[in-house]
């Protein structure tokens, strides 16, 4: 190693640097020089402060866009990491301008310190192919996602939520770390590309069984998929609005983009298959499994749900069984797939969050009783919120049918005898079918319901409408026009030859 | 220009949704002339056009990397639903003159369920076709659950699910055919000549078929068409009736029956003495016909008269699609037209001219208010509608209802033979419907009524008059539609299906 690989290191990682080095300005200007100011001016200057920094990492990556492989892939950088850096560093943005508005905490410079420590973490996250580093940086993400989860001190929920996911969260920690060091002992590297090239064989060794099952259970806990989902609801529901929206959003698309890659890269020929004659052991067989059972779980259990939030959770759970599908293909355009479904995904759900977080604000309660009346009081944000839910439903012409069809499209091509993997894509179809209905509950609520009681006013704020209706327009152009943000991501998928 | 029906009420819908808090008038005129816009464009179309062979209206790449074209076209059957659809979608409007509570959201989510209609008849690209088939299940749920009547929430509910499966249905069968035939494209024509292997088709055909046919009201799965018409608002169950069962019956056509053909072969073996899936729906439908005259003839509530009726006359048209020869299948587009006239002409007597003045459907209400005196107009347009709808010459019911029993007779004499029960119980129903609710023996003869009920507007008017006439000048010409139907069937896009199983 010599000093040119480090000026190396420090370039590749410019963005990340950017990035920390905002969050310790934000938190020392908070400090030093808006202590006494109200809330709504210190959260003002700390997002804004917080969303250009992040705006400039977003610059520095789309003006010199490097292509590296440093030190056996510890780091990263090619126009696919790039792609989803610069699509966490937007939603990101969302999430902290969203945030300005409400006033669950007095230390705000903490507040976004932690989400930009976040950002930092699903960075270094996306821009590698190492084991070490994906613990690591999966790790900096868990645990500043545990503090935000519990940051609204005056909450017990958000307490019970933050303790729920941090426990679950260690333990899924030490399955992943538990499967990362089987790896090691079996391939005697911790680089993604070694590691399957040494996996080779013609039988599976049980350990590497072990291996596999570990490592999905502790991914598939950060994805919150069935059966290690026992987290989510109570997260969704506790934590304040803009810590369950980042959580929802942005952790979702860096989660999934590293599962894929561990999968599609780490376990390159010991796939097995799950289409139901003669289930070969290997990786899909439990991926399958696990999607099964999210579809399945997810969409029954959200039926019954009379809170948004929940409600969301589940959908999100049974969303996580969709895009497993695409892990299951595992091919160069079911990537492409599942980063359109999942970046569409984070857009609609950070868009209902901020809707919730208003409702909350002026009724009190996520209740979907609550939620009665509001295309009265509220027109644009109901509206909005109506284009979310309708894009989660995957009701064309929004960005979640595009992203549903794509999706199964590929996974029926991934197999070589079409249509092997169809039962898994039938299953989907058909919970998404039972789905509307849940979600229609929700609409049902806000557009047909009479409002309880006209006389207390409704104060939704221009700024968070404005940013609401920008989301609810992007969902609509990416539905109609998905080649917008598809040919980058076919384009990046190719040239970094995943 | 024939896109532009579709655009024009989406337009209209936007803009109505911009309109000030209140301009309840204004709602209505501008919606009144986004429709009429619409079916002025569509009779151009038509009048243009005389030969109805396929005519490309718009063809630019959509998403490329997966061979997605927005592809509009439009032959002598999408031209006859489009006219249709702009006929039903004006007198609709003139039927919910009435609509106090949020106007110009009601007439928003009408222009937004028209746009995708006409959406639906004008797709030459599956994947274009099934996008707009989607969109039309949402406005039509908060048409109904807002602005609705009877247990309203249940059957918004109940027609959006039945809606939503259906279409999963016809995703599946689309997502295969795309991946079988090699992903490259989902024209409908390109698709069309691909050899699907008549193992896959014969899989994939009852999938679509019945995945549209839900929509189509095919017995059994007819069951939210009665709930969704008696809870939904007059102009809803106008347009559910006369254009939104249509896209049922126009996907099992257009995209089913098309693409593939050999679906509708004989099976290797008989099971239960059907040979094939067309036996299998033929069946069905007819059992639908039966069925739904049979249980209309005993309901007390009006509207579940006429909900039933059209269960029954929709079964006529998957019966039409059955019979696989040209006169059938003709039969079956003109039973859509006038179906849809008719049906809501029929939806406009019982839900507007009536339920909005009495309060009430139930016959034995009706039957003593004396409504062929109080409201003389709305009893002859139900006696004329009525006359339609059994099929008497001279209305659009008796060619359409013909042809469909020249063909089955072709096909299925036996059939042929339970459809002149059905036609049977079709006149009775009508007309006890008809007894009952205008022309009861009315005890209280003498006594005025407690309110008179207010007189029949002139917006209703217009509306019954338009469609009267068009279901007779159809009835009296039917070789006006005719004249571009058939080219339309002869075209090479049912090549495979007269080469498969044609007779």
């Amino acid at each position: 190693m010599n000093a040119t690989n480090y000026t190396q290191l420090l370039q590749l990682a410019l963005p990340q640097v950017i990035i920390v080095v905002t969050a310790l300005v934000v938190m020392a200007v908070d400090l030093v020089a808006l202590r006494k100011r109200p809330f709504r001016i210190r959260f003002t200057v700390a997002t804004t402060l917080a969303s250009l920094g992040c705006a400039a990492a977003i610059l520095r990556i789309v003006l010199v866009p490097a292509q590296a492989n440093l030190f056996d892939g510890m780091l990263i950088a090619n126009p696919l990491t790039h792609l989803v850096q610069v699509a966490l560093l937007v939603l990101t943005i969302f999430t902290l301008l969203l945030s300005a508005d409400s006033n669950f905490t007095e230390h705000i410079g903490e507040f976004v310190l932690l989400i930009l420590v976040a950002t930092a973490g699903m960075m270094f996250l996306v821009g590698t192919q190492d084991l070490l580093v994906i613990f690591i940086s999966l790790e900096l993400l868990s645990l500043s996602l545990y503090v935000l989860a519990a940051f609204n001190k005056r909450s017990a929920q958000s307490w019970e939520a933050a303790l729920k996911y941090f426990l679950f969260g260690g333990m899924s920690a030490a399955f992943l770390l538990f499967g990362f060091s089987l790896l090691y002992g079996l391939s005697n590297s911790t680089s993604l590309t070694h590691i399957a090239r040494s996996l080779h064989g013609p039988s599976l060794n049980p350990l590497l069984v072990i291996a596999i099952v570990t490592t999905a259970i502790g991914l598939g806990f950060k994805i919150a998929a069935a059966p290690f989902h026992f987290w989510a609801p109570d997260v969704y529901l506790g934590a304040p609005a803009p810590s369950a929206a980042f959580i929802a959003s942005s952790s979702k698309v860096a989660s999934f983009f590293i599962f894929f890659q561990v999968m599609a890269l780490g376990f390159v020929g010991v796939e097995g298959t799950a289409a139901p004659p003669g289930l070969v052991r290997g990786w899909t067989p439990v991926l399958a499994l696990m999607a099964a059972l999210s579809m399945l779980l997810g969409n029954l259990v959200a039926i019954r749900q009379t809170s948004l939030r929940r409600l969301l959770a589940y959908s999100a759970i049974a969303h996580a069984g969709y895009m497993l599908l695409a892990i299951i293909g595992h091919t160069p355009q079911s990537l492409a797939a599942l980063l359109y479904y999942v970046i569409t995904y984070a857009l609609s759900t950070l868009g209902a969050f901020a809707v919730i977080a208003v409702v909350e604000e002026n009724r009190g309660s996520d209740e979907l009783s609550h939620f009665a009346g509001l295309s009265r009081q509220a027109p644009v944000l109901s509206f909005s919120l109506a284009i979310f839910i309708l894009s989660l439903a995957g009701i064309p012409p929004l960005a979640g049918f595009f992203g549903k069809f794509y999706l199964f499209v590929t996974i029926i091509q991934s197999t070589p005898k079409a249509a092997s993997l169809l039962w898994l894509v039938v299953l989907a179809i058909a919970m998404s079918a039972v789905s509307l209905y849940y979600y229609l509950r929700v609409l049902k609520q806000v557009y047909v319901a009479p409002p309880a009681d006209k006389a207390t006013a409704f104060r939704s704020p221009v700024f968070t409408q404005i940013l609401v209706l920008i989301l609810a327009v992007a969902v609509i152009i990416l539905g109609c026009a998905p080649n917008l943000i598809l040919k980058w991501i076919l384009a990046a998928v190719q040239a970094s030859g995943l | 220009m024939l896109a532009w029906t579709i655009y024009i009420s989406f337009i209209g819908a936007a803009a109505l949704l911009l309109l000030p808090r209140g301009s309840t008038t204004l709602a209505r005129i501008l919606a009144l002339l986004t429709a009429i816009a619409g079916f002025a464009i569509a009779l151009a179309a038509f009048l243009h056009h005389p030969t109805g062979e396929m005519q490309v209206i718009t063809r630019v790449p959509w998403i490329p990397s997966l061979g997605i074209e927005y592809h509009l076209a439009a032959d002598g059957i999408s031209l006859t639903l489009a006219l249709l659809t702009g006929i039903i979608a004006i007198t609709g409007i003139l039927f919910s003159w009435n609509i106090e509570e949020r106007t110009k959201e009601f007439f928003a989510f009408y222009l937004l369920l028209i746009g995708a209609v006409y959406g639906v008849f004008l797709s030459y690209d599956l994947f274009v076709l099934f996008v707009f088939y989607e969109i039309v299940i949402i406005p039509k749920y908060f048409l109904i659950a807002i602005w609705g009547s009877t247990r309203r929430e249940y059957g918004a509910m109940k027609l959006a699910i039945y809606s939503f499966v259906g279409s999963a249905m016809v995703l599946i069968g689309l997502i295969a055919a795309y991946v079988v035939a090699g992903s490259r494209t989902t024209a409908l024509a390109d698709l069309a000549h691909y050899p699907f292997s008549p193992h896959f088709q014969m899989l994939a055909f009852p999938l679509v078929f019945v995945g549209f046919a839900i929509l189509a009201g095919l017995w059994p799965f007819h069951t939210w068409a009665p709930t969704g018409h008696v809870a939904a608002p007059t102009a809803a169950s106008m347009l559910l009736a006369g254009v939104v069962m249509k896209l049922g019956a126009y996907g099992c056509l257009r995209v089913a029956m098309v693409l593939f053909p050999l679906g509708l072969g004989a099976w290797s073996h008989h099971v239960l003495g059907l040979g094939s899936w067309r036996d299998v729906f033929a069946l069905l439908a007819v059992i639908g016909i039966i069925y739904g005259a049979s249980v209309a003839l005993v309901q007390n509530d009006f509207k579940f008269v006429i909900g039933y009726s059209s269960v029954s006359h929709m079964g006529f048209i998957l019966l039409g699609l059955m019979t696989l020869n040209q006169i059938g299948i003709a039969g079956a587009v003109m039973q859509m037209v006038s179906h849809g006239l008719l049906a809501g002409l029929l939806f406009a007597v019982v839900g507007r001219m009536v339920y909005a003045r009495t309060h009430t459907r139930e016959f034995y209400l009706l039957g003593p208010m004396n409504l062929n005196k109080a409201i003389p107009f709305a009893a002859v347009t139900f006696v004329l509608a009525g006359m339609a709808a059994m099929g008497l010459p001279g209305f659009s019911g008796f060619v359409a209802e013909l042809m469909i029993l020249i063909g089955t007779w072709h096909a299925y004499p036996l059939l042929a033979l339970l459809v002149g029960l059905g036609i049977v119980l079709g006149v009775v129903y009508v007309w006890r419907a008809m007894q009952k609710a205008f022309f009861a023996e009315s005890r209280t003869a003498e006594r005025p009524p407690h309110h008179p009920l207010p007189p029949i507007t002139l917006p209703e008017r217009i509306g019954a008059i338009i469609l009267i006439s068009a279901s007779v000048l159809v009835g009296i010409y039917p070789q006006m539609l005719l004249n571009i139907i058939l080219p339309a069937l002869n075209s090479p896009l049912f090549e495979g299906l007269r080469k498969g199983s044609w007779q």
